[in-house]
């Protein structure tokens, strides 16, 4: 298992997650896969805090793990004040930003 | 050290009129119409009383060095081209300055009677006041720049003055046909300066001023290869502001004005701006045959041409308007024969008697309640005691009886036509001085004899002008008498001092034609005798054709059956009716030239260019072109998350994609 086995996986996980936000519709679900994203940057910080000997890339781990939580339960306070303003959480019918 | 008198009245002489002008027209707007008067009738006569000091001292200069100069500082001086902003008075000056302002003083005074009850009456003398200036300023410039300054200051007044009674729309145009007809004639006044400017600047050293006269006469050599080109360019602003033939249109429309702005106009002032400026620039005038030839020929043709129109006007002032044209050639047939002396001399006399007629003509139009028809006229002798003498005198002075002025001048300019070898533009003076003495006949029997024709209600009212129409009247007479005989002709045992005296200007060019005058008949012998029998000859057959004129023109219209109703029968009238209309020359210029330039702006200007082109692609284009390109981008801010996130996403690629390719 070499680093670029960790960073293909890194990717694959980015993409997934990329696609998550890009298709679904469900806020929800693109909030779970914005977390995905960043665990995929999380692999790679890891991977190459290991590859270096060196402590900094798991510090940034538990700081996205920290900045990820906090943003989880800041958007989810959001969601659900939007979803009681709009009783619907599609993103598509949140297109207040045209305006 | 140049050889001139400083004279700083000079300025004065140019500068008082300004002074009127500016208190009546900027100061003292609300000043009463008594002062605003007299104020603008003491400018010009502080100026005439200046000029004839000024006259006075030049006399006592030696004939050679009669030169007073003046000078207000160096105007320009820009990679070598230096212009003065001076004044200079020589013979030639000093004969216009008395001219311009002693008649411009009668016409003046006769003003304050005139225009009593107009509403404009300080405008008015403002704007008379402002035209004896810019006369002035050309008269007494140093140089062509000062000369064009004041060319072009007249332009605008007697569009000012044209122009006047401006709420009737004929009179605004007439305004505005003088003012773009005379555009025309000083486009070509400027190319010949630029023409001269160029060919002298090569050859000047420090400090000469490029289009001052004295430079131009000091370097009459070096200008002789584009002598024709700038005399004739400069030709072509004097046929615009001398009426000559083509662009005489304007001068028959400018009657518009009120009569004293006809008087000065056509007597003193802007058309006689073309016949001394001829004169002004004689030395390069005959270094070019070719140009002498076209005006003489163009004065010539002018001359006969105006006076067949003068034959069949119905219209007062208008008989006088084209009298004026035809006697203007008479003027430039002079220069272009070399004779600038009697040019100028015809200048000075017709200016005496032309203003005497208008003056007269709008006594007339004054007696008659503003009717200036004619047609509608008759029967003044007996009711204006004035008028109808002094009006008689400055016909026959300008059919050129002797010894009245007007025969002095045309017979001198006659005589050097002939003399000089074109007998063929003799014989076009002369049969036009035959048509002139006919035609004011004609005048004068249609408005003083017979029965008054106008309506019963005019009729009651007609009366004798006030003394301040009539004193000028009188003085005009006198001088329309006496003015001809300072050029008493050498054959008729004068000396022509009037021709002695401008010798010295035109000697340089002239081919000596001033310093034989100048010499006396003493020096010629034989040959002067031999001449003098010619002179005799025409100058008799020239009498007794303005007499039969008189006479003819007398018997025509005299009692009822008037000649124009024969000429009417003539050959169905046509002849009659071209006349009348003019040879149809305005209908010319109409479809030739205004009318395409109407469409010309209409279609190509007005509707390709403007409302095509630069509304259309470049105005509005321009709009549409944002608002295409923003109705696009709108299409990328639709406010949705997914969507901004995709073309992110996308970008983010597209940076990796460059980044993998690159490295």
């Amino acid at each position: 298992m070499g680093l670029t086995h960790y960073l293909a996986l890194a990717a694959a996980l980015f993409l997934v997650g990329m696609a998550g936000v890009l298709i679904r519709r469900n806020s929800l679900i693109v909030f779970m896969s914005i977390e995905i994203m960043l665990s995929a940057t999380n692999i790679v910080f890891a991977a190459y805090s290991r590859l270096h000997g060196d402590l900094a890339g798991h510090v940034f781990v538990l700081m996205v793990f920290a900045v990820a939580a906090a943003e989880a339960a800041i958007g989810l306070a959001i969601l659900v004040e939007i979803h009681r303003l709009r009783r619907s959480v599609n993103v598509d019918d949140l297109n207040t930003l045209m305006e | 050290m140049e050889s001139h008198a400083l004279d700083t009245s000079l300025r004065w002489i140019v500068l008082v009129p300004l002074l009127g002008a500016a208190l009546n027209g900027l100061l003292l707007r609300r000043m009463p119409r008594r002062a605003a008067g007299l104020l603008a009738c003491a400018a010009v006569g502080a100026s005439f009383l200046l000029s004839v000091a000024a006259v006075v001292r030049l006399a006592g200069l030696e004939p050679h060095h009669r030169l007073l100069a003046d000078s207000l500082g160096t105007w320009l001086d820009i990679a070598g081209v230096r212009v003065e902003l001076g004044f200079a008075m020589d013979q030639l000056s000093a004969v216009m300055a008395l001219v311009v302002t002693g008649v411009g003083f009668l016409i003046h005074v006769y003003s304050l009677g005139y225009m009593a009850h107009d509403p404009g009456f300080n405008r008015f003398f403002t704007y008379l006041n402002l035209f004896i200036f810019a006369m002035m300023m050309l008269v007494l410039g140093e140089n062509l720049v000062m000369l064009f300054v004041g060319w072009e200051g007249v332009g605008l007044c007697s569009y000012l003055l044209i122009s006047f009674w401006f709420n009737e729309e004929a009179n605004a145009a007439a305004g505005k046909k003088a003012f773009i007809v005379n555009r025309i004639g000083d486009f070509g006044f400027l190319l010949g300066m630029f023409v001269l400017g160029a060919a002298l600047l090569p050859h000047l050293g420090g400090g000469e001023g490029v289009f001052s006269f004295r430079t131009i006469a000091a370097h009459t050599h070096e200008l002789a290869p584009w002598a024709t080109a700038i005399a004739l360019l400069l030709f072509l602003g004097a046929t615009g502001k001398s009426a000559q033939i083509p662009l005489y249109v304007w001068l028959p429309d400018a009657m518009a004005g009120p009569t004293p702005v006809s008087a000065l106009i056509h007597a003193a002032t802007m058309v006689t701006a073309g016949v001394y400026m001829i004169a002004r620039m004689n030395m390069v005038y005959v270094l070019s045959p070719t140009a002498m030839t076209v005006v003489a020929v163009v004065g010539a043709v002018t001359a006969l041409f105006a006076a067949t129109i003068a034959l069949t006007q119905n219209d007062i002032k208008k008989v006088l308007a084209y009298s004026t044209v035809s006697q203007l050639g008479y003027m430039m047939l002079a220069c272009g024969v070399g004779a600038f002396a009697a040019g100028i001399f015809h200048v000075m006399t017709h200016a005496f008697f032309k203003a005497l007629l208008f003056l007269g003509a709008g006594s007339v139009i004054h007696a008659m309640s503003g009717e200036q028809d004619m047609r509608l006229m008759g029967g003044l002798r007996r009711k204006l005691p004035v008028t109808w003498p002094t009006f008689l005198i400055g016909t026959v002075a300008l059919a050129g009886v002797f010894p009245f002025a007007g025969f002095f001048s045309k017979d001198e300019i006659l005589w050097k036509a002939f003399s000089e070898g074109n007998p063929g533009l003799w014989v076009v003076g002369f049969l036009g001085a035959g048509l002139t003495a006919f035609y004011m006949m004609r005048l004068v029997v249609l408005t003083f004899f017979g029965d008054n024709r106008a309506s019963e209600e005019v009729r009651h009212h007609v009366h004798e002008s006030p003394a301040t129409m009539t004193v000028p009247l009188v003085i005009l007479a006198a001088l329309s008498v006496v003015g001809g005989w300072l050029g008493w002709p050498h054959f008729l045992g004068g000396a022509n001092r009037f021709e002695q005296w401008l010798a010295p200007v035109f000697e340089a060019g002239a081919g000596g034609h001033g310093a034989d005058a100048a010499h006396g008949a003493a020096a010629h012998g034989a040959a002067t005798h031999a001449a003098a029998s010619t002179e005799w000859l025409l100058a008799a057959a020239s009498l007794s054709l303005a007499l039969l004129g008189l006479y003819a023109g007398y018997r025509a219209y005299v009692g009822r059956a008037t000649l124009a109703g024969k000429l009417h029968a003539f050959a169905g009238g046509r002849p009659h009716r071209v006349l009348l209309n003019k040879y149809y020359v305005d209908e010319g210029y109409e479809a030739s030239l205004v009318r395409p330039g109407y469409a010309l702006s209409d279609r190509v200007l007005f509707r390709a260019v403007d409302t095509g082109l630069i509304d259309g692609l470049l105005v509005n284009g321009t709009a549409l072109l944002v608002s295409i390109t923003s109705a696009l981008l709108r299409l990328f801010q639709n406010g949705k998350l997914r969507f901004y996130a995709y073309v992110f996403a996308l970008g983010a690629a597209a940076f990796v994609l460059y980044l993998a390719l690159t490295i």
